[in-house]
């Protein structure tokens, strides 16, 4: 296990020190969070070292997670998709029984002081709040800019009973009569991801994809999915592959679930045609450590999706020092704040025109680089995301504007 | 003779849900936004990017130069001297007032491309006491060195202008002690235009010089 003073030679004994007289003020409140599922997925993976974290600060911090069947999970899945703009059909039925299997958690948990509930699937527990009390957060980890009006609707009508909700990036934010917090997720500079590493280990990776380090190379990490644009980016290598000598890597999973996986696939196999310098390389789910060697070992990182919930990979880019190319979508210009630490693009042409500058001016690079990675030092590790947490639960107790905690 | 207490600050932020696709509707939003979000927005970039020199502008500034690609109002409002002002209400109105005229002269308004509007956000600040409490200069200059930038930023930027104290936090105790030539020092830095940790050496070497003579 991760102690939390391993955190203080990255960020600051400063910083830790600022989380422990937080925490403090939060003797006896018990926290707990609620979410659908214990291991998978983004919000599994935070908790998992963010509880940990909690305690060893002194805060009375648990997880719980619902309970449900399979035709509540279908449900969900629909929520998610509609949220995302995927036409979904939800029968009265489903909506019926998904309160239902809300309603039979809720008769067996124990509630803690605080119960901060991630994500659509739990959010019926708060219907117990009528009974008990207590104090209630509601959390969103999706992408909530355009969601479908029928789903929004009935969604909204639990989120108003929370004391507050909280969301990852600011278009996601709503009119609501509760107040509404924002909060962005983090990336753990001790993960696999995200560790120091070897020279050696990185060499060792690039070797065995074939990949030449000596010369310029050009990389995405992401997932094989049209929004993440990998077409797009092919074309914008060609672009300016007609100019200078370069590489391109575009590494992640297959999307197995995706029923376009395939498309994609072949629409990347035919772009990238017989171009040995492009390497489309589909790397297994543990594969954390190549992906973090492949983003030390590039010259240029790219992250060119056309939509994105926060698009962590640009912080992962970024941590690493490196000049970092990415679309102005989702949470990216949060995270990039153009030609300072970072560029933002809105173009397959734009983001050839700053490939070709980034390669050709190396020392620019750096300096976006360097302030790249402090930006995220500042704003995106996990023990940002700690702090965020502990003022979300102390802002439960203080009403002003500025709360002086004595 | 008084002590220094050092605070440190962390602010939470809030998402007001009002947003603004054009320069009219930005100038509504800041007519109306609480006053904790005019600060917010005038004030973040230098936070979030208290490591960068040049300092990237303020929000207003950034939005209106990089989305609605309006350079001359853009430069407008990155230039207004922040550190002039006193209140947050002289500010706002400052604001309001280039942009109210820049769109009188300007025939077409520029709207944003989707999803790339101007988000309204706010911050709640949290202010703590830290262990450190300095009796006199020389305690004051050793703790300077190993407090957090949040600190500095509190003592600094938030005591001025956010709390609206009418000095920093450290020229008013200069001034206290009978340093006023300190205080008057401390109070002429532009601390807009420093880095955090460029403003935490500069103020080291005033207090080193003052202290000595």
């Amino acid at each position: 296990m991760i102690r939390i003073e391993e955190y203080a030679p990255v960020v600051g004994q400063a910083t830790l020190d600022e989380l422990f007289l937080l925490s403090k003020r939060l003797e006896g409140k018990s926290i707990q969070n609620i979410n659908s599922t214990a291991v998978g997925g983004g919000v599994a993976e935070i908790l998992a070292r963010m509880i940990p974290l909690l305690k060893q600060l002194g805060v009375n911090a648990r997880w719980d997670v619902i309970k449900g069947d399979e035709k509540f999970f279908s449900t969900t899945k629909k929520f998610h998709n509609g949220l995302h703009g995927v036409p979904v059909e939800i029968t009265d039925d489903e909506y019926a029984q998904f309160l239902e299997v809300n309603r039979e958690n809720a008769a067996e948990m124990e509630f803690a002081d605080i119960v901060f509930v991630h994500d659509p699937q739990p959010i019926g527990l708060i219907e117990k709040r009528k009974e008990i009390g207590r104090n209630w957060l509601w959390r969103c980890h999706i992408d909530f800019s355009r969601p479908d009006p029928k789903i929004w609707k009935f969604l909204e009508q639990y989120i108003t009973l929370y004391d507050t909700a909280v969301f990852s990036a600011p278009a996601f934010a709503r009119k609501l009569p509760i107040r509404q917090v924002l909060i962005s997720p983090s990336i753990d500079p001790l993960s696999d991801k995200n560790k120091e590493l070897p020279e050696d280990f990185v060499n060792s990776v690039f070797e065995r994809f074939g990949i030449d380090r000596s010369r310029p190379i050009v990389t995405q990490i992401s997932r094989f999915d049209y929004l993440k644009d990998p077409v797009g980016v092919i074309k914008a290598y060609k672009i300016a592959r007609k100019r200078m000598d370069l590489q391109l890597v575009l590494a992640g999973g297959g999307a197995t679930d995706d029923p376009e996986g395939p498309i994609i696939m072949e629409q990347v196999k035919q772009e990238a045609d017989k171009d040995k310098d492009i390497f489309v390389l589909f790397l297994p789910p543990a594969s954390d450590l190549e992906i973090n060697a492949l983003q030390r070992g590039s010259t240029v990182v790219l992250q060119k999706s056309l939509r994105e919930g926060f698009g962590l990979t640009v912080s992962e880019a970024l941590w690493k020092s490196k000049p970092t190319i990415a679309s102005a979508v989702g949470g990216i210009p949060l995270q990039i704040a153009h030609k300072y630490s970072g560029i933002l693009t809105h173009s397959i042409e734009g983001t050839a025109y700053w490939i070709k500058q980034l390669i050709n001016e190396p020392e620019y690079a750096t300096r976006l680089g360097v302030n790249g990675r402090e930006h995220i030092k500042n704003n995106f590790l996990i023990t940002r995301h700690i702090k965020d947490y502990l003022l979300l639960f102390l802002s439960l107790f203080h009403e002003n504007d500025i709360v002086y905690l004595e | 003779m008084s002590e220094f207490q050092f605070y440190t600050k962390l602010d939470q932020t809030i998402l007001l849900g009002l947003k603004a696709k054009n320069a009219a509707g930005l100038l509504e939003g800041i007519k109306t936004v609480p006053k904790s979000s005019i600060y917010y927005h005038t004030h973040r970039f230098l936070h979030q990017h208290h490591y960068l020199s040049p300092e990237p502008p303020n929000d207003f500034a950034y939005w209106i130069s990089e989305v609605l690609n309006d350079a001359v109002l853009g430069e407008k409002i990155s230039s207004i001297d922040v550190v002039q002002f006193h209140s947050i209400t002289d500010l706002r109105a400052r604001l309001e007032e280039i942009i109210a005229s820049h769109l009188e002269s300007t025939e077409k308004l520029v709207e944003s491309p989707q999803g790339e509007e101007f988000h309204f956000m706010a911050s709640k600040t949290f202010a703590l006491r830290t262990p450190y409490i300095a009796h006199n200069i020389s305690e004051f200059r050793d703790m300077l060195q190993q407090v957090s930038v949040n600190s500095l930023y509190y003592h600094i930027f938030d005591a001025k202008l956010r709390l609206e104290r009418g000095e920093n936090d450290f020229s008013r105790w200069f001034r206290d002690l009978g340093k006023s030539g300190l205080a008057d020092a401390v109070l002429q830095l532009d601390p807009y235009t420093h880095t955090l940790e460029g403003l935490r050496k500069r103020i080291l070497v005033m207090v080193k010089k003052y202290d000595t003579n």
